[in-house]
């Protein structure tokens, strides 16, 4: 194309590639200065963010922008770069740079001296991990999008792998890996469909090709296989909850506020974008998998007792809910009820990029408190919002977020799902009116565990007294720790306080998606929100909070007005129970505890209980995933003993080998001659 | 938004915060009379809160920002949740801000500012208590809403003012899916409202309080207005399940005349269905907190079943 590299004016693309340069960059510094650690934190990480700061600014400008196409003379000879730059991946290179500008700050306060790889390595694998989920966004060819996203699960992998001296961190990592690869041939199958035997790899191509429903849907269903191994789609969620808390917890907030975020733009992209058939099942088959995999994600993070995990584990719920939105929107999408479609692809959206923000904030928390406490387990902690008020109040504002509560961006997300869910009656099929409500109901179910996890999560680590002395030392974060923080925490509330503003950025997206959005309406009214009719259903945050805190504010002044302020400060009274020690608090298996009672066919459960005549009694339970022993583990096994079999072939002697030679070159010259 | 639209907005906000002690009054004073005690008089709970507010404070000493704030907070949730219930009127400028699905939110907001604030402390009591009320809680909370979704699959509504103008001026129709939901609706009324066979409100029984254990520590103001935000959250789910079962009464827009009738029409709709939570009490015996799940688990599905009840009989 003309206009780049040596063009008049800079176009979005332009700077985008810029963007994407400059991360580079920062990396290969990182690299020269491998073991100078505070420059790499105080000067590589900053300059970061602040690049991110740049993507953000020029994805919101090309958010409303023509489509803008580009090629690239790198790659293979006769295969060059294909970029584009719409309003899809607008959306997401807006979700990257305003996550990875929160994150890139904290980072700078938190990577500590002699942890595992040198800070400069760190630098580079962070940066090429963001410069490559960049370059996945606006790949417009099946070529560079497989350079890029095998980029990215690389650049990831040694980031998971950043502490790589424990040896369950490198077990996870080779989980991580497998998984990843393991997607990655099905996504590699779905291009091959895609390109319908035309042998042109580009996009563009693929958006001609008009396949039968039949070779669709193997081309749906491997790319759901393949992107859904990446997002954490149930039965493909194993390696999250362990490369999670492997990794450091800065790159655990990309991971699961971008990462899985971009495995489901693929999903989109190749889904709503790509393939031009649209049939219904697909939509129930990606609701059935969204919200099967929610309930597990949700049901499991309630019962764990670590923080990243039980946070992982929430991710998936999470990634769940979206896909069983994106599902609805497919439904729709295949019926012809654009508007419909628009709005829960809107929800869909919306619960990615509050997600986005809030998932990271909560793993910085994580980072935070892991740093103040050398802890990483919820039994040990506790009491920390008095010495970490820093952290607390972020996190607080992050959990009240994930717990999906009005008036933060979790529930905006809920609320446009739920309503989108309420308006099934009149699709064509009775059997799906009948199965949309009971999923409506599901959702109602995620959304209320999911505000258990969240107490449990906050309540346990900021709440109460210290579960151990050494916690009485814990410091509060650094400077950067909390910017990085305060930018999160900004980002969730503007998301959950003024929708309609967020949801006119999406607009084109599910324009371009689904042929219909939200635009009109949220135009029209400037702080109510409303799917379709003021009558039917509308929603303020803003007001919301506004009365809450003026009636709070009138509430205080009015009893100090009327009454008096008077206070003491005395110990707990318990009762008038005066030994209380910290270990009577709950525990976090005993806040667990009624969730595994009630859930308990969904665990694999080993408990040890004490007897009355044990010297030194003690109680465990061990929850495990039952996937693990109904479906990895057979496969496991099952793989091996074929490769025992094909094994008998190597007996290691160089005569077996020629003879094998021989024999293969009689059987080709038998098949050739006939 | 008239002159009127914020008149009734007022009132509305004014009869919830004055007469919700006064319910709360009333079914204990039912209770007890169905169960042969000497009745408390009707103002107990007005002077118990003048006697509490006068108290000096006594919070303890290790209590962070978060315990002292939630009382506030919790009382301005339940203040907002009585401003967008249709008690008196449909006529509520605040009402487009939460629709029904936000009203259970805010029920949400503040049962998790309750649960925090009791595990802030970090008392035995505290923290089972803040368990137990979530374990409550996260399957009341869907019951609740699937309530709320029978009803708006009637209406294709899902704001508050919405469903009782259409059910109150449709033509009188039994719905087959009502009746599933306003057994749902009842059970969950009684556990999220801290009643007998769930919890118990006048026991402090260690084993078997659930909303006692929460606000144990709080004292003198901050319990006031605890117990104050308790009973205008029954007066709000009251009205709440007035608004969907029994809307008539309630005044349109632009009747100035129908609002005078509406606050007795109120009273008296909630007088009958505080005996009738009074007689529920009485006959039911207090059940162990591992049962609550099923009984919670029962209200959900049958709330799910009505759902499906209206999709198959093609209401709406």
């Amino acid at each position: 194309m003309p206009h780049l590299l040596h063009a008049t004016a800079w176009v979005h693309l332009d700077w985008v590639l810029l963007v994407v340069v400059m991360w580079l960059l920062i990396g290969l510094i990182g690299i020269v200065a491998l073991r100078r650690f505070r420059f790499v934190a105080i000067v590589l990480f900053p300059i970061g963010a602040c690049v991110s700061l740049l993507l953000l600014g020029v994805a919101l400008s090309a958010a409303f922008a023509e489509p803008e196409v580009a090629v690239l003379p790198l790659g293979l000879p006769q295969l060059p770069f294909h970029l584009r730059l719409d309003s899809l991946s607008a959306f997401f290179l807006m979700l990257i740079g305003g996550v990875s500008a929160g994150v890139s700050t904290f980072a700078a306060g938190y990577f500590r001296k002699g942890e595992g790889t040198p800070p400069g390595l760190i630098c580079l694998e962070y940066h090429l991990f963001l410069a490559s989920i960049a370059m996945v966004v606006i790949a417009d060819d099946a070529y560079l999008f497989m350079v890029v996203w095998e980029t990215m699960a690389f650049s990831s992998f040694f980031l998971v792998m950043a502490n790589h001296r424990i040896p369950e961190i490198r077990q996870a990592g080779y989980l991580y890996m497998l998984v990843a690869h393991i997607g990655a041939l099905g996504i590699l199958m779905c291009f091959g469909l895609l390109q319908a035997n035309t042998g042109d790899y580009t996009f563009d191509n693929m958006r001609q090709q008009h396949l039968t429903p039949f070779w669709g849907s193997i081309a749906f269903v491997l790319a759901i296989f393949g992107f859904g191994a990446k997002a954490g789609l149930l039965p493909m969620h194993a390696w999250l909850p362990e490369a999670h808390p492997a990794a450091p917890s800065p790159f655990s907030a990309l991971m699961s506020g971008v990462m899985l975020k971009i495995a489901l733009y693929a999903m989109l992209r190749v889904i709503f974008d790509l393939l031009q058939t649209r049939i219904w099942w697909w939509g129930v088959l990606l609701m059935a998998i969204g919200l099967a995999t929610a309930l597990f994600g949700v049901v499991f993070s309630t019962v764990q007792v670590e923080m990243k995990r039980l946070l992982a584990y929430s991710s998936i719920e999470n990634i769940g809910l979206i896909c069983a939105g994106m599902g609805l929107s497919l439904l729709f999408s295949a019926y012809g009820m654009k508007s419909f479609a628009g709005l829960a692809m809107t929800a869909a959206m919306y619960h990615m990029i509050s997600h986005a923000f809030f998932k990271s904030l909560l793993f910085c928390s994580t980072g935070a408190v892991l740093h103040a406490t050398g802890e990483r387990s919820l039994g040990k902690l506790g009491g920390l919002i008095r010495n970490m008020p820093w952290v607390a109040w972020p996190t607080l504002v992050g959990a009240l977020a994930c717990a999906g509560l009005p008036p933060f961006s979790g529930f905006v997300a809920e609320w446009l799902l739920l309503q989108s869910f309420l308006f099934t009656t009149g699709l064509p099929s009775s059997f799906l009116d009948m199965l949309v409500p009971v999923m409506a109901a599901l959702i109602a179910l995620i959304a209320a565990l999911s505000g258990y996890t969240m107490v449990k999560y906050f309540g346990i680590i900021f709440l109460g007294q210290h579960r151990d002395e050494k916690l009485a030392k814990a410091h509060d974060a650094g400077p950067w720790e909390r910017l990085g923080m305060a930018w999160l925490v900004t980002g969730c509330l503007l998301l959950g306080l003024f929708p309609n503003q967020m949801i006119a950025l999406m607009d084109p997206v599910t324009r371009k998606l689904v042929g219909a959005g939200l635009a009109q309406s949220v135009a029209d009214n400037g702080w109510l929100l409303i799917p379709v009719s003021v009558e039917r259903a509308s929603y303020a945050p803003a007001i919301f909070m506004l009365v809450i805190l003026l009636s709070i504010g009138l509430v205080f002044l009015l009893v100090r007005k009327l009454y008096h302020g008077r206070l003491r400060r005395v110990p707990p009274w318990d009762c008038g129970y005066p030994w209380i020690t910290p270990r009577m608090q709950d525990t976090a298996e005993g806040f667990g505890q009624p969730i595994r009672q009630i859930f308990e066919p969904f665990f694999r459960m080993q408990r040890h209980l004490p007897t009355a005549f044990d010297e030194h009694p003690s109680y465990k339970v061990t929850v495990e995933d039952p996937l693990w022993y109904w479906l990895y583990l057979p496969l496991a096994s099952l793989v091996e003993r074929v490769s025992r079999v094909i094994g008998l072939l190597q007996q290691g002697r160089i005569a077996v080998y020629l003879m094998y030679s021989f024999v293969t070159l009689i059987v080709v010259l038998l098949v050739v001659s006939r | 938004m008239s002159w009127l639209g914020v008149f009734s907005q007022l009132l509305a906000l004014l009869t919830a915060l004055f007469l919700a002690p006064l319910l709360s009054g009333w079914v204990n004073q039912c209770r007890a009379r169905l169960q042969n005690k000497s009745a408390p008089g009707l103002l107990q709970p007005y002077r118990m809160l003048h006697k509490l507010f006068q108290k000096d404070s006594v919070m303890a000493e290790h209590a962070s920002a978060l315990y002292r704030t939630a009382p506030y907070l919790i009382f301005g949730c339940m203040l907002l949740a009585s401003a967008i219930v249709p008690t008196l009127s449909t006529d509520l400028p605040l009402s487009p801000a939460a629709d029904g699905i936000a009203l259970v939110g805010l029920f949400a907001l503040a049962r998790v500012f309750i649960s925090l604030a009791a595990m802030d402390v970090g008392t035995a009591f505290g923290s089972m208590g803040a368990r137990r009320e979530m374990l409550v809680g996260f399957l009341a909370e869907p019951a609740l809403m699937m309530v709320l979704f029978c009803a708006s699959m009637i209406t294709r509504s899902t704001s508050l003012t919405g469903i009782v103008e259409t059910l109150a001026l449709r033509e009188l129709a039994i719905y087959p899916s009502f009746l599933l939901a306003g057994v749902a609706f009842t059970m969950v009324s009684l556990a999220e409202n801290a009643r007998v066979p769930v919890d118990n409100p006048d026991t402090h029984l260690e084993l078997t309080m659930i909303h006692e254990s929460l606000i144990l520590e709080y004292s003198a103001r901050h319990l006031a207005l605890l117990e104050w935000a308790a009973s205008l959250k029954l007066f709000v789910y009251s009205c709440f399940g007035l608004a969907i079962f029994f809307p008539w009464g309630v005044a349109q827009a632009n009747a100035p005349l129908a609002l005078i009738v509406a606050l007795p029409v109120l009273v008296f709709k909630l007088a009958v269905g505080g005996f009738l939570m009074a007689v529920i009490e009485t006959m039911s015996a207090k059940m162990r907190i591992f049962r609550v799940p099923e009984f919670l688990g029962t209200a959900f599905l049958m709330a799910v079943i009505g759902l499906l009840v209206n999709v198959l009989l093609g209401v709406g």
